[in-house]
């Protein structure tokens, strides 16, 4: 049966939300311009709101219908069949609401509302302008996913979640025959992101961008109402706090990229990833240009100009991502819907509204009268902000190569730009020397803002700057620490350690409210320290130096250069050296939902095209007993572990689990690493590259050896012995009974130091002849026992073989990865404390305002330094 | 001279270095033909070339070379580039998983004498929203609600 009324319902709350969000927009301008004295603008402004609840409401519908349908797998819906899947646990079924276009937009509008919420309750006499903003940036997101087609013209307005299966494949023949055919099952989440970040890390991130239009509104809403130096109060609580949610999503995908995808690392200066880091960086530098904006009007004008572009930025990487402009210069971006249209004239009318409005009124912006000190923190925080935008503005030029090509096309000209081969060098080229600046300038900013330091008075400096350079100086004896540009680096992240630490402890003396700014610094330098050790002196210990190579022209020995030989190759249950350890992959394994630890994939029968598997034997791990013989279990069927021993030079023994994935979306089977963890290193692993966990092997034409006992005969390349022929009692998997006489052939086979031994079985019952042949995965070997000859004592085995199965492996070393995480962790915190503070200031001050509004008498309140 | 106009030379100077340096790095698509003028005018830099496994007339890839068990470190193909001109590509690394399932591949690296040495492989599958394609599994009116 079909559910035609929850998806109408839908797609009213749509029209209802972008219709209100309209009125709303209507109401605070009118409201704005009406005379603050007269009945008039308090009437229009609670229309306004009103008409913004009301937008509230249908919101939260869309979601809820959207949630209602994916949750009971309404698979007549395009969107619930595409993103979900009946196997999915319900942790990923919340994620699959934002896995497409529709989704997300709508992840982003509910954001924008909670926000918009917030500042309706919080800013007094922000509201209306600030709302107006909101407003209508919820016009241009609710337009987004409103999927209406303006009859006349065929204009489609935007792409509805709430399209039916059938709505969205008008072509197939299916419907013509069946035309209320519902899917029995979802195409289901990409495997890739079921994964517990992947819940996560978009909701993080979309809060992030919703957040970043705050510092915004408060830009546009001063520059309106000429409140010139008045928005930057209540803005700056919000940019820390669009800093820190934008810098934690950002991280939380670095992190799952780190655990889950192969390239090796955490950042892969991927288009996507440096789109949503630019406006972060840039959110930081208006964070620190409004600190010193009261102070200095060229600051102030800057923080109007970061302000504005840091949610510019994020309309721009939206519109990269979206609109498939990217191409294949990015693996994450998602296909065009038909919207980039849209979204270049909701990105180019914020452009030209804002920009216009800030070129308007420049004029009548405050000017420095006298030129900024040297010796002033407003010159160092000035010069730190100018670093961070150069920074930035290098990422953006080189992401924004797709862009030019289509400018280029624009004009007739095919300029076929790709991105630079080598991201990482040319990125590092400029930005490693700008976060040595940056991280200089962390220190020295403080001790100026905290006024330790003046013009001929730098005492206060020189016990860090002695600290940094002993303890810069052993590390980097100690390390293994040589080029110049990183022992620069790692002593400014020292020396930034060093200072804001000691402004941490000496100065602020336990006053937590203002430790935000040393908290967060330090943080930053622990990430660069982090950062350039686990990248800068990362080491491939799975060098390949068994020797075998393909040495046939010159050339190539001469090109396939050691640094290219990277990867190792293990045959199955066959130890092999890397570097100082010996691996041994063991066996593969599967996830069993339930189980913490992963079972081998040999104890169970795999249900094909489900996520169910039976039990061939009692699961029992760990010594406990989880399922029996014949139970059924739920698994996570697209995940393969392949269980890899390692022996250490002490010859201590770990397990490590990469895993590989049957992924179709991803085109094929996606490795993901296994990590051994240390405080001061992790040892990244993955496979390569495997043969097909779940294919059945192919075996040759079956061959025949007839031998005597004690016969050496050769099977495949191996040398084998007959060496004895036994009666037994017991063969696995064939339940004896009285009577039946079996017998085992004990064959050894030897392989380059290894031995084996196999024993297929020969059973008589009620005169016919019953085969256990045995297989050898390690030897990509099966044997038959075929026959017994009594007369000449002979046997006569068939053999097939097959390809040895083996895995082709990668192990890197990440040293000092763990202190980019926890400095990740101390910057939030950094962050969040001075949110908490700037906050306070501003509802400090906010109070006080409103209190003068009810006393008249009482002059303007004094807008003070930050 | 103000300081302010200092800083301002400063940053216009790194901004202008910013963006030779990004033309300089920035790659290009070409051709196998185009790639190999580039090498013989000694011209070393890396270059993308966009194209499609060569495949006999059954659909299977031919020339693909990949035997770990010799060396887990090499890996050949021939690619048939846009303009239709057919080299072998070499690759210093594993056979990218379901490397043979791939429509279309960018090779990022630079000619040598007869063959493309591959620094990088970009592979483009079939992706699930490209062809409508409907998996139909048994139908039973009764299981859907």
């Amino acid at each position: 049966m079909y559910h035609l009324a929850i998806g109408k319902f839908g797609h009213l709350f749509v029209i209802i939300a972008f219709v209100s969000a309209l009125v709303a927009i209507y109401g605070y301008v009118k409201s704005e311009f009406a005379n603050k004295l007269t009945l008039e603008h308090g009437h229009w402004k609670k229309l306004a709101r009103n008409f913004f609840f009301v937008h509230a409401i249908a919101v939260l519908g869309i979601v809820f219908c959207l949630y209602w349908i994916i949750l009971n797998h309404y698979f007549e819906y395009n969107y619930a069949w595409a993103n979900s899947s009946r196997a999915m646990p319900t942790g990923y079924v919340i994620s699959s609401f934002w896995q497409n276009q529709e989704g997300s937009f709508l992840l982003w509008i509910f954001w924008n509302v909670v926000l918009g919420l917030i500042l309706i309750a919080t800013s007094k006499t922000w509201e209306a302008p600030v709302m107006a903003v909101f407003a209508t940036v919820q016009v241009f997101l609710t337009s987004m996913i409103l999927g209406v087609i303006i009859p006349g013209i065929d204009l489609k307005i935007g792409s509805t979640p709430f399209l039916l299966l059938r709505e969205a494949m008008p072509d197939l023949e299916l419907w013509k025959l069946q035309p209320d055919f519902i899917p029995e099952d979802g195409n289901g989440l990409n495997p890739l992101l079921q994964n517990y970040w992947m819940v996560i890390h978009p909701p993080t991130l979309f809060l992030g961008f919703a957040a970043s239009l705050i510092p915004f509104s408060f830009a546009i809403a001063g520059l309106w109402l000429k409140r010139t130096h008045e928005w930057v109060r209540p803005a700056l609580p919000w940019t820390l706090f669009a800093a820190a949610v934008l810098g934690l999503g950002i991280l939380m995908g670095a992190y799952w990229a780190y655990e889950t995808l192969n390239f090796g690392g955490y950042w892969a200066w991927d288009p996507v990833e440096n789109t949503s880091f630019v406006p972060w960086v840039i959110l930081i530098a208006a964070v620190h240009t409004m600190i010193i904006s009261g102070k200095n009007a060229t600051a102030l004008k800057s923080s109007y100009i970061l302000a504005i572009t840091a949610f510019l930025l994020v309309l721009y990487s939206t519109f990269m991502t979206r609109s498939g402009i990217l191409g294949d210069a990015s693996v994450h971006s998602f296909t065009d819907l038909g919207l980039s249209g849209q979204l270049l004239i909701y990105m180019l009318t914020f452009v030209l509204v804002a920009i216009g409005l800030l070129v308007y009124r420049w004029k009548s912006l405050p000017s420095d009268e006298e030129e900024v000190s040297t010796y002033s923190r407003e010159f160092w925080i000035f010069i730190g902000a100018t670093v961070l935008c150069l920074s930035s503005f290098q990422i953006l030029a080189t992401t924004s190569i797709p862009v030019y090509n289509k400018i280029g096309e624009l004009f007739g000209m095919a300029w076929n730009l790709a991105m630079p081969t080598d991201p990482i060098a040319h990125y590092n080229k400029f930005q490693l020397w700008f976060f040595i600046v940056v991280a200089l300038l962390t220190g020295v900013g403080q001790y100026f803002w905290w006024k330790r330091v003046a013009k001929g008075n730098y005492e206060a400096l020189y016990v860090p700057l002695v600290l940094t350079f002993i303890i810069s100086g052993i590390w980097i004896y100690l390390s293994e620490v040589r080029e110049i540009s990183y022992i620069l680096l790692l002593t400014a992240a020292v020396f930034a350690i060093i200072s804001n630490g000691a402004i941490l402890v000496n100065i602020l003396k336990g006053n937590y409210r203002i430790s935000g700014g040393a908290i967060t610094h330090i943080g930053a330098a622990l990430m660069l320290i982090g950062i350039m050790f686990s990248s800068g002196y990362s080491k491939v210990v799975s060098l390949n130096n068994s020797g075998l190579m393909i040495s046939r022209s010159e050339a190539f020995t001469a090109n396939d250069n050691k640094e290219n030989r990277e990867h190792i190759m293990l045959w199955f249950n066959k130890p092999e050296r890397m570097g100082d350890y010996q691996l041994t992959w063991k066996d593969i394994r599967i996830e069993v939902r339930g189980i913490r630890e992963y079972v081998p994939a040999s104890w169970v029968e795999m249900i094909e095209r489900d996520f169910r598997a039976i039990a061939l034997r009692d699961i029992e791990l760990g010594g406990k007993k989880y399922y029996e013989r014949g139970d059924t279990m739920e698994i996570y069927p697209d995940n393969f572990y392949y269980e890899i021993e390692y022996q250490d030079p002490k010859g201590k023994l770990f397990t490590l689990f990469p895993r590989i994935q049957i992924n179709p979306d991803m085109g094929g089977i996606i490795p993901s690493p296994g990590l051994k963890r240390e405080w001061d290193r992790d040892l990244y692993t993955y496979i390569a590259m495997s043969l097909d966990p779940t294919a059945e092997p192919t075996w040759s034409p079956t061959e025949t050896h007839t031998v005597a006992m004690r016969d050496t005969f050769f099977l495949n390349d191996y040398i084998a012995v007959l060496e004895n022929v036994v009666r037994t009692e017991e063969v696995e998997g064939v339940p004896l009974k009285d009577g039946d006489a079996a017998v085992k052939a004990i064959i050894r086979i030897m392989d380059r130091g290894e031995e084996y031994v196999m024993s297929p079985s020969f059973i008589i019952r009620d005169n016919t002849i019953g085969r256990k042949a045995e297989t050898n995965k390690a030897l990509g070997l099966r044997i038959q026992f075929a026959e017994i000859d009594p007369k000449t004592g002979l046997f006569t085995f068939a053999v097939n073989s097959t390809q040895r199965d083996y895995v082709v492996m990668k192990a890197i070393e990440m040293p000092l990865i763990n202190i980019l995480w926890l400095g990740t962790f101390v910057l939030m915190i950094g962050l969040a404390v001075a949110t908490v503070r700037r906050y306070q200031d501003f509802a400090k001050a906010r109070d006080r305002e409103v209190r003068a509004e009810s006393k008249p008498k009482v002059k303007k309140p004094a807008f003070d330094k930050a | 001279m103000k300081k302010i106009h200092i800083l301002g030379l400063i940053v216009i100077a790194i901004a202008v270095g910013v963006i030779i340096s990004t033309a300089g790095d920035a790659s290009t698509y070409v051709t196998f033909n185009e790639a190999e003028a580039m090498t013989q005018k000694g011209n070393h830099t890396s270059i993308h070339v966009v194209g499609e496994l060569t495949k006999d007339e059954q659909g299977n890839i031919t020339n693909m070379m990949y035997r770990p068990e010799i060396d887990p470190n090499h890996f050949e193909f021939s690619l048939i580039d846009n303009a239709g001109t057919v080299k072998k590509v070499v690759y210093p690394a594993p056979m990218p998983q379901d490397f043979d399932k791939s429509e279309q591949v960018v090779v990022i690296g630079k000619m040598e004498d007869g063959y493309f040495y591959a620094e990088k492989i970009l592979l483009k599958c079939p992706s699930k929203y490209e062809n409508d394609k409907l998996e139909i599994k048994e139908y039973n009116s009764n299981s859907a609600s």
